[in-house]
């Protein structure tokens, strides 16, 4: 058998132009489908690893995979908020540990702003039950203090003590909209996360009242820019609402009944979600699209496959005459259908294996990219079990598909003889 | 004497669907006789040569190669037995284009373990050594591709793939019909003497009466096939 591999081998070699086209193809079929897979496994992992430790996520009601979304993801806004009493109620709840709230709505230069309390850097985790650690300063002690993420830091280029102007809403910062007496100071920058914290602007919650003093009707009032700093210090600034509510219960046992009895709350409408539920709420939504996108790439790799038989396909008239030589020099009909058999399946092979090296070099060159813009890690997701089985299933395929022309091939044999057709 | 490498008897042969293209009373190739095969195109010599060289099945009648009997083999066995006793020389194209001219040659070794073992040495230089008495000596032309080498030039390589590792039997269709006068005088007495040198059987065939003379005896097909001429 070694010797018709050889002799696969060296028969390809001949055909090198024709034999790297397919191989090209192959390749690129193979490594569009290993891309989808790894963005699809890469942004579950990183969703997946965006918080860990906090058991229920309380807000207003509305879709439990909306709520996630807002709260620890940062997409989209809240519909409605809770009140402060509210929140107390919840902390004060005999089954809760901890509570921390949230308050969003603010940005900076693109990047949102996030009102909590200094609780949130002892109880918020991330990955495998990771702190958030500080890379330089310390946590907001002051009204206008502020904690950045890594990404705010490295893109806006602030370090300690850099000043910051918030403005209101969720685009960059237009004029009319700033907040500009009220400036911000950086304090602490926080280590890497891979997570939306790292696009995060943290202050206190105080800050986030601070700053729409003035604008309790949603707009700002023509008196809000006489407003000094000295004035806001002196206001009472404890929040009126939040956005959400992280909570930490004493007992995980009793999650469901404490879920149960927050969504069933007597006053105000509330809802509580447990994260890791909700993100498999989530995935249930995104798998069509996941799975749409898989068939797609399966048949693009079936094309791959197809070019293969094509190729083999094509070249069999002209090979006929090397067959009948073949077959003079003592080789079975058996050898000549191995031959093809094993030019198809080494197209396969080294097609997918290309395949896999691009996509692992492309991933290595514009991974950080990727996770910088869109917080999906897709490093970590080296060459494993995935591209083994694609390594594997394409090769296979490539020897089945390899078995059309080869079975011809074979008939053809037993018909020609030793006699050799022009 | 020996027993004949070749013997035929009451050989017919159909295509599937067909007339007889072939009705051999008797045919003998003796052990190391060089035969001279002549028959017009369309006579049935390539059929004939297939069916010795296993790979198409007589009707009827028996055909022995070494002393076996081919209709009694499996097609696998008669595949060993050409891959071990027979070299085939063709009359044009003989060469695998992807092999290079020494790759070519050693080919037949790859089939058969016993050819191989009946090399003492490297294979390559048991094919070059081949190749040198079949006046293919320059380095430089060894190094082409197959393709490269004129038409002279291919059937001497294609010659000591036939006799390498030392097959009982050497089958030659046509092998000088694209050669011209010299050439072919030439290709014929060097495959002549070299199977003189192995012990082989040479079975040659070809249309030209005329070159009868370089051999120890001659067959005419058209006169022991009982079909005549076909067209």
């Amino acid at each position: 058998m070694s010797a018709i591999l050889a002799l696969a081998w060296k028969s390809l070699m001949n055909r090198k132009g024709s034999v790297l086209l397919t191989l090209l193809a192959v390749a690129l079929s193979v490594a569009l489908f290993l891309g989808v897979d790894k963005a699809r496994t890469g942004a579950r992992e990183g969703f997946g690893n965006t918080i860990s430790g906090t058991e229920l996520i309380v807000g207003a009601p509305t879709g439990s995979v909306n709520l996630l979304l807002y709260s620890v993801f940062r997409m989209g806004s809240a519909t409605a908020e809770i009140s402060w009493p509210t929140y107390k109620e919840i902390a004060a709840r005999p089954d809760v540990d901890w509570a921390v709230p949230i308050s969003l709505g603010d940005s900076h230069r693109g990047f949102r702003v996030m009102g909590t309390t200094p609780d949130y850097f002892d109880h918020y985790k991330y990955g495998r039950n990771q702190d958030l650690l500080l890379a330089e300063g310390e946590q907001f002690e002051d009204l206008f203090d502020a904690v950045i993420g890594a990404d705010v830091a490295r893109e806006l280029d602030y370090t300690l003590g850099s000043p910051m102007v918030l403005s209101h809403g969720l685009g960059q910062a237009d004029f009319g909209s700033g907040h500009e007496n009220r400036p911000f100071r950086v304090v602490g920058i926080l280590a890497p996360t891979g997570t939306p914290v790292d696009q995060t602007v943290h202050v206190s919650l105080e800050a986030i009242t601070a700053i729409h003093v003035g604008w309790e009707t949603g707009a700002k009032n023509p008196l809000a820019d006489n407003i000094t700093e000295e004035t806001i210090r002196s206001f009472d600034l404890t929040p009126k609402t939040v956005t959400a509510i992280f909570l930490g219960l004493k007992r995980r046992g009793t999650i469901l009944t404490t879920r149960r009895e927050i969504n069933t709350n007597r006053g105000e409408p509330l809802m509580a979600i447990i994260p890791s539920q909700a993100l498999a709420e989530l995935w249930s939504v995104t798998a069509i699209a996941e799975r749409a996108l898989l068939a797609v790439s399966i048949f693009v790799i079936a094309v791959g496959v197809v070019s293969i038989l094509t190729s083999i396909l094509t070249s069999l008239n002209e090979r006929r005459r090397e067959m009948s030589i073949l077959r003079a020099v003592g080789a079975r009909p058996g050898h000549i259908f191995a031959l093809l058999v094993l030019e198809a399946g080494l197209v396969g092979f080294l097609g997918a294996a290309l395949g896999i090296l691009l996509i692992h070099v492309l991933l290595a060159v514009v991974g950080p990219l990727i996770s910088a813009h869109y917080g999906i890690s897709l490093i970590g997701t080296g060459p494993g079990l995935t591209d083994l089985y694609t390594l594997l299933a394409v090769t296979g395929a490539a020897l089945l598909a390899g078995a059309i022309p080869a079975w011809m091939a074979f008939r053809r044999s037993l018909a020609d003889g030793l006699s050799i057709r022009l | 004497m020996a027993e004949p490498v070749v013997l035929i008897t009451d050989l017919r042969f159909a295509w599937t669907s067909g007339e007889d293209v072939l009705d051999i009373a008797t045919f003998r190739l003796e052990a190391g006789e060089r035969l001279f095969l002549r028959g017009a195109s369309g006579s049935g010599k390539s059929t004939l040569l297939g069916i010795i060289a296993g790979v198409l099945e007589a009707s009827s009648g028996q055909v022995n190669v070494l002393g076996r009997n081919l209709s009694s083999l499996k097609p696998a066995a008669r595949d060993r037995l050409r891959a071990d006793h027979l070299g085939v020389i063709f009359q044009m194209f003989n060469l695998v284009p992807y092999l290079s001219v020494v790759g070519n040659v050693t080919l037949p070794l790859r089939f058969s373990p016993k050819r191989r073992a009946a090399i003492s040495g490297e294979e390559d230089d048991e094919a070059r050594r081949l190749l040198a008495r079949l006046g293919l000596t320059d380095e430089t032309l060894l190094a082409r591709r197959v393709s490269d080498l004129s038409v002279g030039q291919q059937q001497r390589v294609a010659a000591a793939r036939a006799l390498i590792g030392g097959p009982e039997i050497v089958i030659a269709d046509e092998p000088t019909s694209a050669l011209d006068a010299d050439a072919r005088d030439r290709f014929i007495e060097l495959l002549s003497e070299e199977a003189r040198r192995t012990g082989a059987a040479l079975l040659f065939v070809s249309h030209d009466a005329s070159l009868a003379s370089h051999f120890d005896r001659s067959v005419d097909l058209g006169e022991i096939n009982r079909v005549g001429m076909t067209v």
